[in-house]
């Protein structure tokens, strides 16, 4: 039973990092209704940016803490920033256009940037290892260890989704969000700049996917040009999972599939091999049951 | 319903076309303009990508033999070119790459590769030209002594030869070193799924277990993983007294790590496959308690390794020559002696000239960076030595090197 738990709480570190990832594709599907292929690479370029900056920039005598939040912020201005100008350069220019163009430029965008990094970062296809910035060392909480990280994880992680929780909700831009996200036309009529509105989403879901970054590298070290495909994918099931366009159902996906998945690597035979597979069949019988999702709303049709 | 129908439609085919994005290629083109005839020795291994460290290493210490030999003329009337292809890591692209060099009625012998996995793939396209393939770095023992190597040894690739020592003998100098230096009675077995980590694995709980231990547990990781909470937690719980990986170092070095970061603090050891600097500089300070071993003598210990550690410095390549500089250099050297003694009077490569050169090859003699290089009825080297290595202050140090007589 303490096995459970301990997988449990595994589960919800893992499944907090996805969430902060799902959140960039929900919110900017439920406002423009694109599977925005490149987030995953958004937040990748956040991780490389954190790294960036303690590599080559700080100075080594800083104190981890500052430098643990400098290097946080950097990672979510880079990925807020890259978010925005590929809003603006691949996607806006593509607003009108008919679906599937800006989702094929949305996996071109993928490319570029993967490859970019790969070829122009400094040695860019070999994993860097992300600077250990946490104290190391565990914590025992009546059975279950988890490290200081993972611990910082989870709170960071909440915290974030708190914020961008009370952000849409109980802001003026929320409010200018989630009118267009239910008609832009008459948002735009009542006077939303909807333009304004779609780069403010991209730059949200940059902030949480760059902060993730950091928190891959802090539990998963090192980083590498691939990181995001893998992220990337996962946190879109946990989008889809949950119910994509909808906030707190890409966090209850995330962390659904995050318990998931540790629990398969546990209880069944080779789980490690498996848990992927798990994780998709968890997928496939919510679609099949719930075909928009845990919690997602069903879709209006849109001109 | 229409957007969520495009999602799940579009789903699988964006899913698709990202795997896609992993390839590419890089052309490289050798030097060659002298009236000599033209041989060129091709070389499959991973050129970019997490390995390519281990790649480029090898690319580097194969182009220095090559260079040294057509400065020096050792094989007369012919101008050897070197022409590296990219593996990506990947068994499609390498066996693309052996077809590619297959074809090439230029090619008389190619170096490669550094995974198991790939060798498969390459091999049987490279046999079926007699085209010798020579590898620095492959240890699955299925490569020399067939799918049946436990049982009934039998060749499969006439053209196939290796300067490194299979995982039979890894596997067990791994696992009698853990049972009788580090006293371990308990070990939990992970590898990476590949050929190689695979057989390593194998190889390593059936001498262990002849030791008199347990293997309280196995589990597997997937390529390019490297998030491990929830397979540390299970490996604690079964409270081995060492864990032993099958594998390379992109994912091992993340789960040495996020192991001891979780308190699982009992050594964690390896093969050939965790032997590079990042590794090391993933475990970070303070290191864990790791070992791995690695085939062949430590560098530093072989005389016979001091001239090609001066010139391949002298030569200044950009990257460190790595774990299989040195194999390669004898592999590449195996290929020059078998062409100088095959080529000279001869017109162009034809099946009969490749022939000559397995058969070359087959018999070399030769003293080699890493010691005396010769190869048995499978086409192993007869060089079994294994080296141990631990890693403290910040770098792989050695420990025992023998090799394991049974």
């Amino acid at each position: 039973m303490q096995q459970f738990f301990q997988q449990l709480s595994d589960g919800l570190v893992l499944g907090a990092l996805y969430a902060l990832i799902a959140l960039g594709y929900t919110m900017v599907y439920g406002i423009v209704q694109l599977i925005n292929f490149a987030h995953g690479e958004i937040f990748m370029v956040g991780a490389f940016g954190g790294y960036t900056l303690y590599h080559y920039v700080l100075p080594s005598s800083l104190p981890s803490g500052i430098a643990l939040l400098l290097v946080l912020l950097v990672a979510m201005l880079t990925s807020a920033l890259l978010a925005a100008f590929v809003e603006r350069v691949a996607y806006r220019p593509l607003r009108n256009a008919p679906r599937l163009a800006p989702l094929i430029t949305a996996i071109g965008v993928s490319i570029a940037l993967q490859e970019s990094i790969r070829l122009f970062y400094p040695n860019g296809s070999v994993g860097k290892p992300f600077p250990q910035l946490f104290p190391r060392g565990t914590v025992d909480l009546g059975g279950v260890t988890l490290t200081y990280v993972d611990l910082f994880v989870i709170s960071l992680a909440l915290v974030l989704m708190l914020t961008l929780r009370t952000f849409v909700f109980r802001s003026a831009t929320g409010r200018a969000m989630r009118a267009t996200a239910q008609d832009p036309d008459t948002a735009r009529l009542m006077g939303v700049d909807t333009d304004r509105i779609i780069v403010i989403t991209f730059v949200l879901g940059g902030l949480l996917a760059g902060a993730a970054g950091v928190l891959q590298g802090m539990i998963a070290s090192p980083i590498d040009f691939k990181i995001g495909f893998i992220a990337g994918l996962k946190a879109f099931t946990a989008a889809v999972l949950g119910g994509i366009g909808n906030i707190t159902g890409a966090v209850l996906g995330g962390f659904t599939l995050g318990i998931v998945e540790a629990l398969a690597t546990q209880y069944v035979p080779n789980g490690s091999a498996l848990k992927d597979s798990f994780a998709f069949v968890v997928l496939v019988l919510v679609l099949v049951f719930r075909p928009t999702g845990l919690l997602g709303e069903s879709v209006r049709s849109r001109a | 319903m229409r957007s969520l129908r495009l999602v799940r439609y579009t789903a699988p085919l964006l899913i698709g076309a990202l795997a896609l994005s992993a390839c590419g290629s890089k052309k490289e083109s050798g030097a060659g303009a002298s009236s000599d005839k033209v041989v060129k020795i091709g070389m499959i291994a991973p050129l970019t990508g997490s390995l390519s460290a281990l790649g480029l290493g090898m690319k580097n210490s194969a182009d220095l033999a090559i260079n040294q030999a057509n400065k020096n003329g050792t094989v007369k009337g012919w101008k050897i070119q070197f022409d590296p292809q990219d593996d990506q890591e990947d068994p499609n692209t390498g066996g693309a790459a052996a077809s590619k060099l297959a074809s090439d009625n230029q090619v008389a012998a190619v170096i490669g590769t550094l995974q198991s996995s790939i060798a498969l793939q390459a091999a049987p396209q490279l046999n079926k030209q007699s085209i010798v393939l020579i590898s620095p770095a492959n240890t699955n023992p299925s490569l020399t002594q067939g799918q049946t190597y436990l049982t009934t040894k039998k060749r499969p690739f006439a053209s196939y030869f290796r300067v490194a020592t299979t995982d039979l003998i890894q596997g067990a100098f791994a696992a009698d070193y853990a049972a009788s230096t580090l006293k371990a009675k308990k070990v939990y077995l992970v590898n990476d799924k590949l050929v190689y980590g695979q057989g390593l694995c194998q190889a390593f709980g059936t001498e262990f277990k002849k030791k008199g231990g347990t293997v309280v547990g196995t589990d597997f990781v997937t390529k390019d993983q490297k998030e491990f909470g929830s397979l540390v937690s299970k490996v604690k719980a079964a409270k081995p007294d060492l864990v032993f990986y099958g594998g390379q170092f992109p994912e091992g070095a993340p789960f040495a790590k996020q192991l001891s970061d979780g308190g699982v603090k009992v050594p964690f050891m390896g093969g050939d496959g965790l032997v590079d600097k990042s590794f090391v500089a993933t475990l970070g300070t303070p290191t864990a308690n790791s070992y791995a071993t690695n085939v062949g003598a430590a560098v530093e210990d072989l005389p016979s390794a001091a001239t090609y550690v001066s010139d391949y410095k002298a030569a200044g390549y950009k990257d460190a020559f790595s774990a299989y500089g040195p194999n390669t250099y004898d592999a590449a050297q195996v290929l020059i002696a078998a062409l100088a003694k095959v080529l000279p009077g001869k017109t162009t490569i034809d099946d009969s000239v490749r022939a000559e050169i397995v058969q070359a090859v087959q018999a070399t003699q030769l003293d080699g960076a890493t010691g005396k290089v010769s190869f048995d009825e499978f086409g192993d080297t007869t060089n079994k030595v294994i080296t141990m290595y631990k890693v403290e202050s910040g770098e792989f140090k050695k420990k025992e090197t023998g090799t394991f007589a049974g």
